[in-house]
């Protein structure tokens, strides 16, 4: 399903990224590090018109040729960013929604335990398992 | 519109609806013109069938004659081409003509228009008022338009319509223009639901066969498009859209079945492999060419989606939707990309390159084309993505065709480039004369290395640029990084570097690890190229402790610092500095000693622990830390017991360092480089005045670089010059260390020559020619040296010395800087309250300044009778020496009354203060001591602090004129004791005296807190009995010693008028005539006062006697009073008596008192003071609590003397002794009263009780039982 997912802290440095072909690994560093340009741009216009019922889904952020990067942004203005191969075109945009609505569950559970500090890098199993989940769940 | 360079066959703007005209072609000629301009002047109304919002459209026809070809035969699915309407025009007016001709001729237009099955039609008859006039018998007009519709509309009778001279303006004709234009446009419509409804459903039954073999898409995609064109001609753009939406999404779906697996057979023709890759034709509305391609199912899917896309485009832009345009055109893109992979199409490389490089500009041109600059520029977020696209695709073309490389393409490169331009075939003739066309810039770009670079760096800059102006740096920055890579193959480095370091900045900032690890390997091969040697091995030093790389390429880039390190210097100065932080962090800095704070010339090691980020062991030259020392101020403190705990060091002498990242990156938060200041002092070289006092930033360069914003790599680069060891400091040194990857310990041995305080500055480790220089450390790590002058404390063993008992006491000898030598000894003045008591055996001990022992030794104590002598073993300067002497300080006789004398022997006589601090209920004696020390002329005078473990009261008990004496003796120590032999003798021997103990002969056991009682009764012969001085001696030891440990103690005191003088009782007697007493009545209180014992002369002096009438009295004050609420005392509740001084003399006093509850009532006590009128001289001082009222007295005046035995009842009810002493002046000082001694008056009835009953009445008692 997701071949990268990334959890990209308020200050814009990542907390949690994953991809599965290792391999590009840094090539999808690069291209989250990118889509931060989009998602800030939503941001900042969805603030603009609507403060108050504030949709976290921010869709698509931006396609390439090989992929479709999607974006999230939490109440705490962390981001989730769900990066999917465009090949994969059974994938709507409900289903890009659940897998956003999860990671965001697992994330507030990483939240709530007491020895992890906000801010630091996410290394919890939970975490670590939902998100392999989503990224198996096709290939 | 653009304007158009070719006329396409179909020209659908300016395509109508058909609408044929049969009859009078003179007459459409005539209108025609009014009639194409009226028509869509008003709109209508459009319903429409399966629930499709109405709308308002203004029609347009094309009035053409009517023809029977013109009529589609049965079958032709063509839209375009369809008549809607077909009109007939007659200006018949007369019967005749009608019958002759026009009729035949309606009646032929009739029955073709029924062979073709069309029911559209209309007849219209012109009148005009010309030809009525020229014609003589004129039918009235009705009767045409009766017969016509008689003959043709049966039930239609709206098909026929009559229209005044419309080419008059009169009010009649223009009504009746009117309402035929409404007419014509109500037909129209009817027609197009009509024939529009029956071909889409048509339309649908096709679609719904797609499933059957032989369908093809090709076919559907014809009808449907029919229904756009008929949309658009209708100019219902919005509508149009659909159609090609709907086959869009269509298609879609039959690629993605077929990528699962579900091919369709039609979909073959789509899978040829692509030859022809000319991008998007965008210019025309309609792409004949592809059309006719599709409509022969010979189109590839390149020419499906071009072909669809285009005619998508033109209809967005009829909507003026550009946006749209661009975005769904890079959908488009990426998808034709992705549905080429999908069906396996067979693509020549490089080809797709080219369709989408080419597509991105057609795109744009046509974006460009159709908007102005400002709209472009507020909308480059929609643009950028293409240009962006444009420029990655024409990137990898250059890389495919070599003309990236430095030397230019190969033959294979050259061959491939010759085949991708064929495939683009020759330049469109819309485009043929523009000179800034896709398909020139393609071609040109391809054609040569400079004319690629130029296009490339033209597309990349264009991109940069808007991203810049739309506020996306990061985005900016990967192009920027893109160009780098450009630059860099190009053999740029000097370029390339400048956009890395750029890209590297937002990396650092955001904290980025993996695409900043890749970045800086490329900016250390920039600066490998541009032989930036330092900066080449600062980044190599960041990226072998990179833990984002593999081993390999760290210990390669650990490897190019070492190879450079060990290389001969070319010339002397080749020294190279380097930041620490890549290379090692100073993780903990550990005291030993853990205090930090050593004296003079002892050791003090500093651990480090420095973890190595290097792959491999590095061999170090030297490790040195340069410190800055301040030299001890005189007077501010010496020695360690003035340290205070510097922030930072824990207790056991460890300084933590914040973990900086170490690949040079300031994670969020940490922040900034610490600030560092000097003080700075100008002092006057002759007086030593201060002349001027400053604070300067030692660092401000690096504070305010990180301000501006720069990365640190630049601080790294351009502050090298702040690496350089400072001079004209001191430095600790470690030399030849290997530092193992990982954790690492060194230790310096700290510089203590001199006192004061010691700060480390900087950490510098040299390998070969590299120094990496730790430029600050901080927190502040510091060491302080001082110096100590010896010191003598002696302090209690236990937490608290009791006196009366051995003590072990410590002493404890710092020696400081002084060393004690042979033959040094302690000489202790003596004193006979406290004797050292020494035994043979005692050691001291020899502890180093850390505490562990050193040694033992015996000490040898020599005892004068002035001075007791304790002679040193040899200890080393700062050493601790530890014995213990056992000290016994006297109980002070009664501590009530210290005034003896504490001697110390020697020079100083004082008196010691022995203060009595109640403090716990221990009385305490300071003892002091004079000791001569070796190390000095002074004597030191040390305080001891004795507590007293006892403390004993006594007290004089009577029984008539029996006597006892009762002693407590109480523990107020924390130790149990033993007591024995409690003793109580007379002081000065008193003869005929005996003291008889009613005491236990056993021990005793005092606990802590508790007190133990003694008595003796006294029993002597001589009358009276004397001032008697009493000691009371015992013998204590602790509970568990031995019984040979046993100390005395002793408590001396005084007893004075032991005798007693008067016996005092009462009784209380029920009211007359009752038997016993009641509550609530009152009864009778007769108190007598006798007199035991005959005056004496001692005693003269204590009470005032009165000689009257031969008779000696003395004068008494007696008083009752209840305390506790039993009695009311009725009347006077106290008086005077006059006693005579004589043996059992006795006086009775009566009074009333009335109890007030009934029940076993104790009687209310009965004092009896002395009276000592006003005119007695005061034997001791007069207290002036004692004085009585003046009121009070007034009434104690006549009739003493009188009152005799018997007491007098007054008449008030009270009691009143009234006196007769006339000498009492009211002038005098007040009389006062004074108590006896304990002892002196015994109450014969002190806590007697009488029966008191209830009253009589009958009061209700409520009982509540819960």
């Amino acid at each position: 399903m997701a071949v990268c997912v990334a959890v990209i802290a308020k200050e814009n440095y990542p907390l949690y990224i994953r991809s599965i072909p290792t391999q590009s690994e840094l090539k999808f560093h690069y291209t989250v590090h990118t889509s931060l340009d989009v998602v800030e741009e939503k941001i900042s216009a969805v603030g603009k018109v609507m403060a108050d019922q504030r949709e976290l889904y921010l869709g698509l952020l931006y396609p390439t040729e090989d992929y479709k990067v999607y974006g999230y942004v939490t109440n705490s203005k962390v981001k989730f960013v769900i990066v999917v191969d465009s090949s994969n075109t059974s994938l709507r945009d409900n289903e890009i929604r659940s897998m956003f609505r999860k990671l965001h569950n697992s994330f507030t559970d990483v939240m709530c335990n007491p020895f992890y500090n906000p801010g630091d890098p996410i290394q919890s199993k939970a975490f670590d398992s939902t998100v392999s989940a989503m990224m198996v769940a096709s290939s | 519109m653009e304007s158009h360079e070719e006329k396409p066959i179909i020209y659908t703007m300016e395509n109508k609806p058909i609408v044929t005209c049969a009859g009078d072609q003179n007459l459409l000629t005539a209108l025609y013109s009014l009639l194409a301009q009226q028509l869509p002047r008003e709109p209508m109304e459009w319903r429409r069938s399966y629930g499709r919002a109405p709308k308002m459209i203004h029609l347009e026809a094309n009035f053409v004659q009517f023809k029977e070809e013109l009529l589609p035969k049965e079958g032709n699915k063509a839209l375009l081409t369809f008549p809607f309407l077909h009109i007939y025009w007659t200006d018949c007016c007369d019967t005749e003509t009608y019958k002759a001709s026009v009729k035949e001729d309606m009646q032929r237009w009739q029955s073709v228009l029924k062979l073709h099955s069309s029911t559209d039609w209309l007849i219209v008859v012109v009148e005009s008022d010309n030809k009525k006039k020229n014609k003589t018998n004129i039918l009235p007009r009705t009767s045409i338009m009766d017969k016509i519709r008689n003959d043709f509309c049966n039930k239609q009778s709206d098909r026929c319509v009559a229209l005044l001279d419309p080419l008059k303006e009169s009010s009649r004709s223009q009504e009746s223009w009117n309402s035929f234009l409404t007419k014509l446009r109500t037909l129209l419509l009817m027609s197009f639901t009509k024939n529009l409804g029956r071909f889409e459903d048509d339309m649908r039954t096709l679609r719904e066969k797609r499933t059957e073999p032989g369908w093809s898409f090709c076919d559907y995609f014809m009808v449907q498009e029919e229904l756009a064109f008929v949309f658009e001609m209708l100019q219902q753009y919005e509508d149009a859209l659909v159609q090609y939406d709907e086959l869009d999404a269509l298609f879609t779906q039959y690629v993605l079945n077929f990528g699962a697996g579900d091919g369709a057979n039609w979909l073959g023709s789509f899978c040829q492999p692509v030859r022809n890759w000319n991008g998007l034709l965008l210019r025309r509305p309609i792409d004949m060419e592809k059309r006719e391609l599709i409509q022969r199912g010979e189109a590839s899917l390149l020419d499906l989606r071009s072909y669809l896309f285009s005619r998508q485009c033109t209809l967005l832009i009829f909507l003026q939707r550009p946006w749209e345009v661009t975005q769904r055109a890079l959908e488009l893109l990426h998808n034709c990309v992705q549905e080429l992979r999908l069906l396996e199409v067979s693509v020549v490389q490089g080809a797709l390159d080219c369709w989408v490089f080419l597509s991105c500009l057609e795109v744009l041109h046509r974006i460009e084309g159709c908007c102005d600059r400002t709209q472009l520029e507020a909308n480059f977020s929609h643009t950028v993505g293409l240009w962006t696209y444009a420029t990655e695709k024409l990137k990898s073309l250059g890389c495919l065709c070599g003309l990236v490389s430095e030397n230019g393409p190969n033959s294979e490169e050259l061959n491939r480039t010759v085949d991708l331009l064929a495939g683009l075939g020759t330049e469109r003739p819309e485009t043929a004369n523009s000179l800034q066309s896709p398909y020139k810039k393609l071609k040109e770009a391809l054609s040569s290395m400079e004319s690629f670079e130029k296009h490339y760096l033209e597309l990349s800059h264009a991109a940069l640029e808007m991203y810049r102006a739309i506020g996306r740096l990061r985005s900016a920055r990967l192009v920027g990084k893109s160009l780098a890579e450009f630059y860099m193959r190009k053999g740029d480095a000097q370029t390339a570097k400048t956009f890395l370091q750029d890209s590297l900045k937002s990396y650092t900032a955001e904290g980025w690890s993996l695409p900043l690890t890749h970045t800086r390997k490329q900016i250390a091969e920039c600066q490998k190229q541009l032989q930036q040697t330092e900066d080449y091995l600062q980044t190599s030093a960041l990226l072998a402790s990179d833990k984002n790389l593999t081993d390999e390429e760290r210990k390669h880039f650990c490897q190019e610092i070492l190879t450079f390190a060990n290389k001969a210097p070319e010339s002397k100065d080749q020294r190279v500095a380097l930041s620490m932080t890549a290379f090692a962090q100073l993780r903990e800095l550990k005291f030993q000693p853990a205090s930090a704070s050593v004296h003079v010339g002892a050791s003090l090691q500093l651990e480090l622990r420095l973890c190595s980020l290097m792959p491999v062991p590095v061999q170090l030259e030297q490790l040195a830390a340069s410190v800055h020392f301040i030299g001890e101020q005189p007077g501010t403190r010496s020695g360690p017991a003035g340290t205070q705990r510097r922030p930072g060091l824990s207790p056991d002498g460890t300084i933590s360092f914040p973990a900086v990242s170490p690949s040079g990156g300031v994670l969020p938060g940490t922040g900034m480089p610490a600030l560092e200041l000097y003080e700075i002092q100008d002092r006057s070289p002759s007086d030593n005045m201060l002349n001027s006092t400053s604070v300067v930033c030692k660092n401000a360069h690096m504070l305010l670089r990180g301000s501006e914003g720069s990365s640190p790599l630049d601080v790294h680069s351009a502050v090298g010059s702040a690496f350089t060891i400072e001079d004209g400091t001191q430095v600790l040194k470690t030399n030849n260390v290997t530092l193992l990857p990982g954790n690492n310990s060194v230790i310096f041995t700290a510089l203590s020559t001199k006192p004061g305080s010691y700060t480390l500055r900087q950490l510098c480790a040299t390998v070969g020619r590299v120094q990496f220089v730790m430029p600050h450390i901080y927190p502040i790590v510091k060491y302080e040296v001082y110096s100590q002058e010896p010191q003598l404390t002696i302090e209690p063993l236990a937490e608290s010395l009791l006196a009366g008992l051995p003590q072990r006491v410590k002493f404890t000898i710092l020696t400081g800087h002084y060393e004690v030598k042979k033959g040094d000894a302690l000489q202790l003045s003596n004193t006979d309250s406290m004797p050292i008591l020494h035994s043979s055996s005692c050691f001291a001990r020899i502890l180093s300044g850390t505490g562990e022992l050193v040694g033992e030794a015996a000490l040898s104590i020599q005892a004068s009778e002035k001075v007791t002598s304790i002679s040193l073993p040899l200890t080393p300067p700062y050493h601790t020496l530890e014995f213990q002497l056992e000290v016994l300080c006297h109980i002070p006789l009664s501590p009530a009354r210290v005034e003896n004398e504490r001697l110390t022997n020697g020079e100083i006589r004082h008196r010691p203060k022995s203060r009595t601090r109640f403090n716990s209920g221990m009385a305490c004696i300071d003892q002091k001591v004079s000791i001569d020390c070796p190390w000095s002329i002074y004597s030191i005078l040390i305080s001891l602090t004795f507590y007293t473990p006892f403390r004993a009261k006594h007290s004089l008990l009577s029984a008539g004129k029996r006597k006892y004496i009762q002693v407590c003796l109480e523990n107020v120590s924390n130790t149990n004791f033993r007591l024995a032999n409690q003793t109580l003798s007379e002081h000065q021997h008193t003869p005929l005296l005996e003291l008889l103990s009613l005491n236990a002969k056993t021990h005793q056991v005092v606990y802590s807190k508790q007190s133990v009682y003694s008595l003796w009764e006294v029993k002597w012969t001589t009358e009276p009995l004397p001032c008697l001085q009493c000691v009371f001696s015992a013998s204590f030891s602790p509970a568990d010693a031995p019984d040979t440990a046993l100390k005395p103690y002793s408590y001396e005191f005084q007893l004075e008028r032991v005798s007693t003088l008067y016996s005092v009782k009462a009784d209380i007697q029920p009211a007359v005539g009752e038997q016993q007493c009641r509550a609530g009545t009152l009864c009778r209180l007769e108190v007598s006062v006798t007199r035991l014992i005959e005056p004496s002369d001692t005693e003269g002096e204590d009470e005032e006697l009165t000689e009257n009438e031969g008779l000696r009295t003395t004068k008494l004050m007696y008083e009752v009073v209840d305390n506790s609420s039993n009695w009311a005392v009725c009347g006077k509740s106290s008086g005077l008596v006059s006693m005579p001084v004589a043996a059992m003399a006795t006086h009775k006093v009566q009074m009333e008192v009335m109890p007030l509850f009934a029940g076993k009532l104790p009687f209310p006590s009965i004092r009896v003071f002395k009276y000592l009128p006003h005119s007695a001289q005061p034997t001791s001082q007069p207290d002036t609590d004692s004085c009585l009222e003046n009121d009070n007295l007034s009434l104690l005046d006549k009739g003493l003397d009188e009152q005799g035995d018997t007491a007098s009842l007054r008449s008030r009810g009270s009691i009143h002794s009234v006196g007769s002493n006339e000498q009492q002046q009211r002038a005098l000082p007040m009389p006062r009263r004074e108590p006896f001694s304990p002892g002196q008056v015994f109450n014969s009835s002190h806590t007697q009780q009488v029966l008191v009953l209830p009253s009589t009445d009958d009061h209700v008692l409520e009982v509540n039982v819960t």
